[in-house]
């Protein structure tokens, strides 16, 4: 048990995923998708709202990963830009890209199934 | 002043302590230096990779070993 713990302490691995979790469709497409990746061991969805904020545990993780991904809605990008603040160029990927229109796109299980796919398939 | 080393006891987490304990008797200042230790408590700070170190409550790097003239110059800049 010991060693367990020692391997879950660090250091290496880590990829932190940032919907961009927005008030509309495909924001909470993009949310899902999030959700979904940590669900199956393509990285940790983390608190973006934690980076815009400035809590600093949360800013010197996401810098001290190894590689930060951001999945925005629509083309405004507020994910990918609030991450970009903090000096990070993460790997992005766009629900509008995929075959969604903002507004048009009701939350449902094919739709992050989708996306989810799309990212997976790029990573 | 309190200087916390979030980390379960890896080595890495070690190596960060000892860097703490160099800079600070470099620095020949009184400072509180802890050892944070439970995932739930490092969980707090927000801090989901480690070795981390925080300055009075503000966390200044997670994932890496800060050597000891970064972390003097975190310890001056937080006098």
């Amino acid at each position: 048990m010991p060693e367990e713990k020692k391997d879950e302490c660090c250091c290496g691995g880590t990829i932190l995923v940032f919907p961009c979790s927005g008030a509309a469709d495909v924001g909470a497409i993009a949310d899902q998708v999030g959700r979904k990746m940590t669900r199956e061991g393509l990285g940790k969805m983390y608190c973006l709202a934690g980076v815009g904020g400035h809590v600093s545990g949360i800013v010197e993780t996401t810098k001290g990963a190894d590689e930060v991904i951001t999945i925005d809605g629509c083309p405004i990008a507020c994910a990918t830009k609030a991450v970009e603040h903090i000096g990070i160029t993460p790997k992005s990927f766009e629900v509008t890209k995929m075959g969604f229109e903002k507004g048009k796109s009701p939350v449902t299980e094919e739709a992050i199934n989708k996306v989810f796919s799309e990212i997976k398939s790029m990573l | 002043m309190k200087i916390e080393i979030l980390g379960t006891g890896c080595p890495k987490c070690k190596k960060t302590l000892e860097n703490v304990q160099k800079a600070v008797k470099d620095l020949k200042i009184e400072a509180e230096i802890v050892k944070v230790e439970k995932i739930d408590d490092i969980m707090k700070y927000g801090v989901m990779i480690t070795p981390a170190l925080a300055i009075n409550g503000e966390v200044k790097v997670a994932g890496k070993i800060p050597s000891p003239e970064q972390i003097a110059e975190w310890v001056k800049t937080a006098n």
